[in-house]
């Protein structure tokens, strides 16, 4: 319930900002809007108290959670770009401040897609290979606390990817796509290594459930991953080269094909 | 040639830089959608459909299975890549259509091939059937990689 609530009154300020936005006359995207709030959606989905209630019986039920959490979720979040909304939205003072912020050493060192790649992947690899995943089974708070974290380092790491967010310093693109790259191959051998050899370990679940888990995590995650790469890819220089390319008509074309080169 | 307002007076100007671009852009697109493709098409026919290839076959080593995890994030990094790239390029109007079939061929092909050799035979990832006599699934599976990368290297040399 008080999931729900916090979820709603982050939609409802995002929607209150969008409408706010647009009626001054600022500009943002409906197709942003729509995806936070599929993002949301995927979060209400993820968190509902009978999946909440099934993943605790059922592994197979909690990797659903994961990937809703920590996976599809994030990614339609991100593309709602709520902290570039945020900016728009704010007067200026907190604005200044939450550009402080964002320009924080700090931030920008927990942001790095290497970081984010391991408390993404790495807090994986903890949960499932040592004894925390059969521990959070007992122990509610532990359960929420991986919950909070799935969701906190999935949206990390994907805005470290993909974020349209302006941030200072932006890693290059060649950064991110190796970071991407790791992390697919990574997540990869974690659900292949988790089929092979049983983990977790001492849960009162089947093998074959475990396997059967492991091999959701494997495919679906595939899918989340390509999404990340279309964006990331989408997002690629190329493009900007492109779209900087002058039409035929403004300029000789020779010259054109010179503006695409040198960029 | 074939598409575009801008390959057409690239041509006429004799700028052949552009071309260039263009042709190389076609191919590697071509042939980064053709790894990526073969690869789905494998994960979709040979293990879901036909369940011959296994998910994890019970002697695969861990390295091997790392090897696997960086295979897959090539593929799934060359089907995103390619596709945006072929995209961007049809968008731009440079894509040269028969480039990019050919390297297709080359991508599916090759892809194919290293699949056969080396996933199958030398890292011995997974078997294409778990049957006895495997030696003529292996030679059909690489003899039907080779006759997809001739056919890309005739396409390429006829473009």
């Amino acid at each position: 319930m008080v999931l729900l609530a916090v979820l709603s009154a982050i939609a409802a300020i995002y929607a209150g900002s969008y409408w706010y936005v647009r009626r001054r006359g600022g500009k943002w995207p409906a197709w942003r809007a729509l995806s936070f709030v599929l993002g949301i959606s995927t979060l209400m989905a993820g968190g509902s108290p009978p999946l909440m209630e099934r993943a605790h019986h059922d592994i197979y039920s909690h990797m659903v959670q994961h990937l809703l959490i920590g996976m599809f979720a994030p990614i339609f979040l991100v593309v709602g770009a709520p902290f570039t909304l945020a900016l728009k939205t704010l007067p200026a003072a907190p604005a200044r401040r939450l550009m402080a912020l964002l320009k924080h050493k700090a931030f920008r060192v927990a942001c790095h897609p290497v970081a984010a790649m391991v408390f993404n992947i790495g807090g994986m690899y903890v949960l499932y290979l040592s004894p925390l995943y059969a521990e959070s089974l007992t122990n509610p708070y532990l359960h929420h606390v991986i919950h909070f974290h799935f969701l906190a380092a999935g949206y990390l790491f994907t805005w470290a990817i993909i974020g349209p967010d302006p941030v200072p310093a932006r890693p290059s693109f060649q950064v991110r796509a190796w970071v991407l790259f790791f992390s697919i191959a990574a997540h990869a051998f974690l659900a292949k290594y988790m089929y092979a050899h049983f983990y977790p370990r001492n849960v009162p679940f089947t093998g074959e459930a475990i396997r059967s888990a492991a091999q959701m995590m494997y495919y679906w995650g595939d899918l989340a991953e390509l999404i990340v790469a279309f964006i990331l890819f989408a997002q690629t220089p190329f493009a900007k080269r492109l779209s900087a390319m002058p039409s035929r008509r403004s300029i000789w074309p020779p010259l054109a094909w010179l503006t695409l080169f040198f960029q | 040639m074939c598409c575009s307002n801008y390959l057409e007076a690239a041509m006429i100007d004799n700028t052949m830089t552009g071309y260039r671009f263009a042709r190389m852009r076609s191919t590697w697109g071509g042939v980064l959608v053709g790894i990526g493709m073969m690869a789905a098409v494998d994960e979709i026919v040979f293990h879901q459909l036909l369940a011959w290839h296994h998910f994890y076959d019970g002697s695969t080593t861990d390295v091997g299975l790392m090897a696997d995890g960086l295979l897959h994030a090539t593929e799934i990094i060359a089907i995103a890549a390619g596709f945006i790239m072929l995209l961007k390029l049809k968008h731009s109007q440079l894509l040269i259509k028969r480039r990019a079939v050919a390297g297709f061929f080359l991508g599916a092909g090759g892809f194919q091939l290293f699949d056969g050799i080396v996933n199958h035979k030398i890292l011995r990832l997974h078997q294409i059937r778990y049957v006895d006599p495997i030696l003529p699934y292996d030679i059909a599976w690489n003899v039907a990689a080779l006759i997809l990368l001739f056919t890309g290297i005739y396409l390429i040399r006829r473009t």
